[in-house]
């Protein structure tokens, strides 16, 4: 190939460099850095074998060696089997590598399981991959997951054999070696599983559609008809993820939903600052309370006001300790006490310590008559 | 609903130095920090004649503020702690392979804090020293290119750079949705996403230097350096448009650690995995390499029992991020709906909203920029009038490709599948303030 120099062909040259710059290093001598002096060298033959490890599924880059499916097992048991399972079928920690599969599967190249109809709840590496490459690859680039790399090339062959039988596609007398690894590549019960025919690869290179297999539609108007919720979650998961509450900025149009507690029954607007909230309740939801959920909501709502001029939400929470035992742990304690409206009544006055714990609690400035009505509250009308 | 009547604990209204004392047993401390905290407020109630955080100036008007360099790396304000990264509970047994998702719910415009991008590691993630890093770049053959080579991090920090901004989304995004709601939030039904500024090197210009012979290299290989040495086929359509880069930097700043500092391959409006994070290297070939994450995972079940392979553009969606799902309106009245479009086909050409379950569409505010492959906030007004609504966006390409139902997905794809689930989403706003994810 020539060579683009700027002493050769002359300026008309010089100027096709410039505009095919790409044409122009393509074609160029094995000297690095045509454009960019000074930039990269040369790899090594020994730098590119050190980390050009990756095996196609023409199998180009496979290193020559083998391994039997008896090796395979001892390496198992001692490298694998703690993640995969025994037999390759635990979930446990990632997806099942062997199940699934069927000896026709393995004639037809297809996975019956996969097949319109069939209700198989997971699926398997076997019942997904369909190139042997793939695994050989993988594990001898990423296993054993804690010390990836570690397996020699022989004992990649032995445990790749091993996984092999658990689903019979070969024998258990088998050894599998760079001579044979073709013909198994015949017997993968998924290799004829896949396509390429779709619009999600941006290119040509493998004949996909290029129009999109989903389309939504643009309508503005009366789109549908009915609307009904066929999924939500149900009430038991509502705190599954955590306490919403504190996983939503403190400031804004919207708060995270206290999961903790179930859902309120009617809104509660909050017009306060933001993180000191002084939520008063609407009089007509208040008076609206008919079911005892609601009645206990309402008498929660009338008493929230003292509770947060006093700061007694500071340190108890409804029903999870704070800095203070919870108000459902403090109705709890004194439940069927006969004097408890009145022990507590003058506990909230005086404060106390060593009931709950070491924490004091510190003489709070109430009424009498608030007093009592927190107290009241606490022993008649809870119900976090 | 009750947390809005629950002050923050005592941990956020006493300083770090009186929790100290705390902690060290001068309990007596205590009862007196607690009394005059409450007594302040129950003085700030009393306060007639106006808003006591007006008529009552605050500390931070009256005391001298903490000095310049206080912290060395700024963090976000205290009151700012509950947006955090998180997992979604059950969805991982071991957390180095494993997703945390990014709270959507939180943010504004399109840039993703770097602290708050989402994770996705398949085998743990590391702080590589940038002076140890190499990228090589072969072929599967001597004929894919004239020169494999060897750069550094210095060397690749030289050539001329350029700066994006794009989205990155993992395909798995939504996949717990397919079937059914499975998870509350926007934070885990959309928060394996995020957008970023990103600096680097266009790969095209790499293979130029390296001499690669395009006719025969129509497929390129990328490594990691990490324990998986995560491998994926990268689109040479992308490559040759320029679009494909060689990144290390990150919103002005390098690539944090947990997004492969100091390399990754940034491939606009492709899933996530293939945008491989600790990039060591690059190999030219002529045919596509079928890895574990094109082979076993990210690949699609259909209907008829074949799995798609090398599905990688992620295509035309939206979501409303605020209010979304777990959260509680504050009040009836007005409200900005906010969320964010995207497309891995391009620009977004326009969003809709409704807020009645899909009957009713109006086109809401794009708030620029608009880029290609980049993440396009938009905006709509809503006034609240105390009854149910269900929120609904939709999201159209420049292309013209319309944000489907998850009724127009599965009539198509069904529903085994785990990625590439771009449906509209429905958060159903209900009386008592409180927004649910729902599916329709």
């Amino acid at each position: 190939m020539s060579s683009f120099s700027l002493s050769g062909p002359g300026r008309a040259s010089f100027i096709l460099m410039f505009a095919a710059w790409g044409a122009s290093t393509a074609h160029a001598d094995g000297k690095v850095g045509d454009r960019y002096p000074g930039i990269g060298r040369m790899a090594t033959p020994a730098e590119v074998r050190a980390w050009d490890i990756d095996v196609r599924p023409d199998f180009k880059g496979l290193p020559k060696g083998q391994g039997s499916v008896r090796q395979g097992e001892v390496l198992w048991e001692a490298q694998c089997a703690s993640c995969h399972g025994t037999f390759g079928e635990s979930s446990d920690i990632f997806t099942p590598i062997a199940g699934g599969i069927t000896p026709e599967d393995i004639k037809s190249g297809r996975v019956a399981s996969l097949m319109p109809g069939s209700n198989q709840p997971q699926r398997t590496t076997w019942m997904k991959v369909a190139t042997l490459s793939t695994l050989w690859d993988y594990i001898n680039r990423a296993m054993p997951w804690n010390a990836p790399k570690s397996l020699s090339t022989d004992q990649v062959y032995a445990v790749t054999a091993y996984i092999l039988n658990l689903d019979s596609i070969v024998p258990a007398d088998f050894t599998l070696s760079d001579a044979n690894i073709r013909e198994v590549q015949e017997r993968l019960p998924n290799r004829k599983g896949t396509t390429t025919a779709h619009a999600m690869w941006p290119g040509t290179e493998f004949g996909g559609s290029s129009k999109p297999d989903v389309q939504g539609s643009a309508c503005v108007r009366d789109c549908r008809k009915t609307l009904v919720v066929k999924s939500f979650l149900p009430d038991y998961a509502r705190n599954a993820h955590g306490q919403l509450a504190e996983q939503t900025r403190l400031v804004g149009g919207a708060r995270g939903a206290d999961t903790s507690r179930p859902a309120a029954e009617v809104f509660m607007s909050n017009k306060g600052p933001a993180l000191v909230a002084t939520t008063q309740v609407a009089p007509e939801n208040i008076a609206n309370a008919t079911s005892p959920r609601n009645a206990a909501a309402a008498a929660q709502a009338s008493v929230m006001p003292l509770l947060q001029k006093n700061a007694c939400t500071a340190c108890h929470a409804m029903d999870s300790k704070l800095l203070g035992p919870s108000f459902k742990d403090v109705a709890g304690k004194y439940k069927g006490r006969a004097d408890a409206v009145n022990y507590l009544a003058g506990k909230i006055r005086h404060g106390g310590q060593g009931v709950w714990g070491s924490m004091p609690m510190p003489p709070q400035a109430l009424s009498d008559a608030e007093s009592t009505r927190l107290a009241q509250w606490l022993m008649r009308d809870f119900s976090p | 609903m009750l947390n809005r009547f629950i002050r923050r604990a005592p941990e956020n209204f006493l300083s770090r130095d009186q929790i100290q004392e705390v902690r060290a047993g001068r309990r007596g401390f205590l009862s007196g920090a607690v009394a005059a905290a409450a007594s302040a407020m129950v003085a700030g109630r009393a306060m007639a004649g106006g808003d006591p955080e007006i008529m009552n100036l605050p500390m931070h008007s009256k005391g001298l503020g903490q000095p310049v360099a206080a912290r060395g790396y700024g963090l976000p304000s205290e009151w700012e702690k509950n947006l955090q990264r998180r997992e979604s509970p059950g969805l991982t047994r071991v957390p180095q392979s494993s997703v945390s998702f990014c709270p959507l719910q939180g943010l504004f415009g399109i840039i993703t804090p770097s602290g708050l991008h989402f994770e996705r590691h398949h085998q743990g993630w590391w702080d590589i020293d940038p002076s140890k890093h190499r990228l090589m770049i072969n072929g599967s053959d001597a004929t894919m290119l004239k020169r494999p080579m060897v750069l550094n991090m210095d060397e690749l920090m030289r050539l001329p750079s350029v700066s994006r901004m794009h989205f990155i989304e993992c395909g798995a995004n939504t996949g717990m949705e397919w079937g059914n709601v499975a998870v509350p939030t926007v934070q885990y039904t959309h928060g394996m996403l995020s957008c970023s500024e990103f600096t680097g090197v266009p790969l095209r210009m790499l293979l130029e230097q390296c001499g690669a012979d395009f006719k025969r290299a129509r497929f390129v290989l990328a490594e990691g350096a990490d324990g998986s040495s995560m491998t994926r086929t990268i689109p040479m359509s992308l490559v040759m448009n320029g679009e494909v880069l060689v990144a290390y930097g990150q919103n002005g700043e390098m690539l944090r650690p947990e997004n492969g500092y100091p390399l990754r391959l940034v491939v606009p409006g492709v899933q996530g995995v293939s945008w491989v994070k600790y990039l060591r290297r690059i190999e030219l070939g002529d045919m596509p390499y079928a890895t574990k994450d094109e082979s076993i995972h990210y690949i699609d079940l259909m209907p008829d029992g074949l799995h798609r392979q090398y599905t990688s553009i992620q295509e035309v969606k939206s979501v409303i991020t605020s209010p979304s799902g777990g959260q509680v309106l504050l009040d009836k009245g007005f409200h900005t709906v906010t969320g964010l479009a995207w497309s891995g086909r391009g620009k977004i050409k326009r969003v809709d909203v409704s807020v009645d379950g899909g009957r009713n569409w109006k086109p809401a505010r794009l708030e620029g920029p608009v880029l290609s492959k980049c993440l396009t906030r938009f905006n709509s007004d809503f006034v609240w009038d105390g009854k149910p609504a269900f929120f609904q966006s939709r999201a159209i390409d420049e292309t013209g490709q319309v944000q489907p139902t998850y009724g127009d997905l599965r009539k198509v794809r069904a529903s085994r599948s785990i990625y590439h689930n771009n449906a509209i989403q429905t958060w159903a706003l209900e009386e008592n303030g409180e927004v649910k994810n729902v599916q329709l």
